[in-house]
């Protein structure tokens, strides 16, 4: 079963440095995901998940443990490398949707092709592809401050999956937005777990968790509980 | 990132910011617009000496025979004293080194003082009134716009008559024919003959107020004591033939004064190439100064925008968090950022280059000196513009590369 496995993590741990204080975000998590599993990462607030996604999305380096993506190990890579898997591997939904505010829709989906080396025209063909796949195709010249909080981390998520990543990454990714919204936004995930993502949501609401496959718990930066459950 | 699509956007970057680009183009701009302005002025005065002052005021392949030199820099009060001693140039000195030369050449002799010139009511003071022989205007490369110059015949016949220059004569008769009009210089008449083409001005100074008459007319009463002379013009076919012929003047001229081997010469033979040396140095003096000038500005100028980006990047932390989050590497942010600042101070270098070029041609429309755009001067002021903005975009850009993904991106 190893070749299908997506991510292996273990005793991983992340500190922070605060003064004389050391912060122990992370202290020891262990966690495996097979391709195209749904798994909701819960827990109390300061437990560690936004931490753990952060390590996971290659955004910050463990302080311990290894952490092995598609059968490389991540944990030892430099810099410019992660940079690399961030670009190739990895989709990342952010609560704040993270868009460049200035940059249209196509703009900000077109980011990460433009850092993975793709020419112009074939940049251009797959950003509206990835815009129509989550129903924003007449939106694509659209600014940030002109879409709704919904059509807003529609774009972040059609900028997620527009380098076709093996995992898409997600932290309270329904944070910002209003119930029949966030619904929306979990229909577009249930479609693309549909299609063979693989992916990962932080979330803090139960009905959200629900609809996920398998259910983790963190607290004070353990995994708590690892449940598998039914679709809803 | 492609370097195209880096550069663009840059400049959509400034141009939302234009206040702030504004501002911070200044130093740049001042220092390309100095660097443009100054050389294209001193390029303009060197095409003027070599192309004009050389060929036409002093002679193509031409020497002057003189007691000493005419166009000289820091003399010592001493070697003036013995300059001033040396014997004068003769007639005979001209006729000696005319008969003794074996190399072809035209020889002139001429005389200068400065007189005024009256025509009826209308007066003319300090024009320089030359006594020469016929040859003159053929050295002097004067080009006789209306009427002739005079003949050997009318030097043999001490002819009164005369050949002005160009302003003298519209001076004296405004838009009237200035042929056959007799004119007044110290108590005696001429008759004007002919008007050279106009020589243009030389730092101001205007090359047309003169008139040329025969050496042996009345003018030799007040140019130069009988027999004296103050120059005697030699005009070779070719610079080498010209270089002979210096040889042969100076042993003319030392046997003729009886120097002794170890005596140095008493007299001066001057070619253009010497008034040119002196304008080179204060040529070099000019582009000596310019760096300094320039690298002042350029130096606040990269200041300036160093700031700019420093606050550029703090500003858009957030930003390149989202870049780097999204696969963006140390490289591409900076690359990113130094464009960025290069482009912003090529604009300014590119604002400098045309207010450059323009402050050149105002001050060569308004005021004596002139000046040509050097195509070289534009081409260091896009360069220094981009080294500059590169120089001083490697801090902020550098710091704006190390930023961690997840602390900018949390940043307000
Ligand atoms: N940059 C940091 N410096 C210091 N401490 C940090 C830093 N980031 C997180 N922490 C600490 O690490 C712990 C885990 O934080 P984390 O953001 O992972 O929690 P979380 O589970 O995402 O919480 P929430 O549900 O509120 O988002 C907290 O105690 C937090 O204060
Ligand atoms: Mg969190």
């Amino acid at each position: 079963m190893t070749e299908t496995l997506i991510i292996r993590v273990q005793g991983l741990t992340r500190e922070y440095r605060l003064g004389s204080e050391t912060i122990r975000a992370l202290r020891g998590v262990d966690l495996t995901l097979r391709h195209n599993e749904y798994v909701a990462i819960m827990g109390p607030s300061g437990s560690g998940k936004s931490t753990l996604m952060n390590v996971l999305g290659c955004l910050d380096t463990p302080t311990a443990g290894e952490y092995w993506l598609s059968g490389v190990e991540v944990s030892r890579m430099n810099d410019d490398a992660l940079a690399r898997v961030r670009n190739r591997e990895i989709g990342f939904v952010f609560q704040t949707f993270n868009l460049l505010p200035r940059a249209t829709a196509l703009h900000n989906v077109e980011l990460p092709l433009i850092y993975g080396g793709v020419s112009a025209g074939e940049r251009r063909r797959r950003a509206s592809h990835a815009l129509a796949r989550v129903g924003l195709q007449d939106r694509m010249h659209h600014r940030p401050s002109e879409l709704s909080g919904g059509q807003r981390q529609r774009v972040a998520i059609a900028r997620a999956l527009v380098n076709e990543p093996s995992i898409l990454l997600a932290d309270e990714p329904t944070g910002n937005l209003d119930s029949t919204t966030s619904a929306e936004i979990m229909a577009v995930f249930e479609h693309l777990h549909g299609q063979g993502q693989t992916i990962i949501v932080v979330t803090h609401e139960a009905d959200i968790a629900a609809r996920a496959r398998r259910v983790v718990t963190l607290r004070d930066g353990l995994v708590h509980s690892d449940q598998l459950q039914a679709a809803a | 990132m492609p370097f195209g699509e880096a550069i663009r956007l840059a400049l959509r970057m400034l141009w939302s910011q234009k206040m702030k680009s504004g501002f911070s183009l200044v130093g740049v701009f001042i220092g390309v617009t100095f660097l443009i302005a100054v050389v294209s002025i001193v390029e303009g005065m060197n095409r003027y000496m070599t192309e004009r002052f050389a060929g036409t005021f002093f002679g193509v392949n031409t020497f002057h025979l003189r007691r000493f030199p005419a166009f000289s820099e820091d003399v010592p009060a001493e070697t003036w004293r013995l300059w001033r001693r040396r014997p004068r140039i003769t007639e005979d000195d001209a006729r000696a080194v005319e008969a003794g030369l074996t190399v072809p050449v035209t020889t002139a002799w001429q005389s200068t003082a400065s007189a005024t010139v009256q025509y009826r009511g209308r007066i003319a003071r300090d024009i320089e009134i030359t006594g020469a022989t016929e040859t003159y205007f053929e050295i002097k490369n004067y080009r006789i716009e209306r009427g002739r110059s005079f003949t050997a015949q009318e030097v043999r016949a001490a002819a009164p008559v005369i050949v002005v220059g160009n302003e003298l004569a519209r001076r004296l008769f405004d838009d009237r024919d200035p042929l056959g009009r007799e004119i007044k210089i110290r108590d005696n008449l001429y008759r004007v003959i002919g008007v050279v083409e106009a020589q243009g001005n030389l730092f101001g100074i205007s090359l047309d107020k003169f008139a040329v008459a025969p050496a042996t007319a009345p003018v030799k009463k007040f140019t130069n004591p009988p027999g004296l002379v103050d120059a005697v013009l030699i005009r070779a076919a070719s610079v080498p033939e010209m270089r002979l012929a210096m040889e042969q003047t100076e042993a003319i001229m030392r046997s003729r004064r009886n120097l002794r081997p170890n005596q140095d010469n008493n007299f001066a033979l001057e070619t253009s190439e010497g008034i040119l040396d002196v304008w080179g140095k204060i040529n070099r003096i000019l582009l000596a100064a310019l760096p300094g000038l320039v690298s002042i500005s350029l130096v606040v100028g990269g200041i300036v925008i160093m700031n700019i980006m420093l606050m550029a990047v703090a500003e858009r932390t957030r930003e390149i968090g989202i870049r780097k989050a999204l696969g963006a590497r140390r490289r591409d942010i900076m690359r990113q950022f130094l464009v960025e600042s290069a482009t912003l101070a090529v604009v300014g270098a590119l604002i400098g280059i045309a207010t450059g070029v323009l402050l050149a041609q105002t001050i060569a429309s308004t005021t004596p000196l002139p000046a040509s755009v050097a195509p070289w001067s534009i081409l260091v002021g896009v360069l220094l513009g981009g080294g500059v903005g590169i120089a001083a975009g490697l801090y902020p850009a550098s710091r704006a590369a190390r930023l961690d993904p997840v602390d900018a991106m949390r940043h307000e």
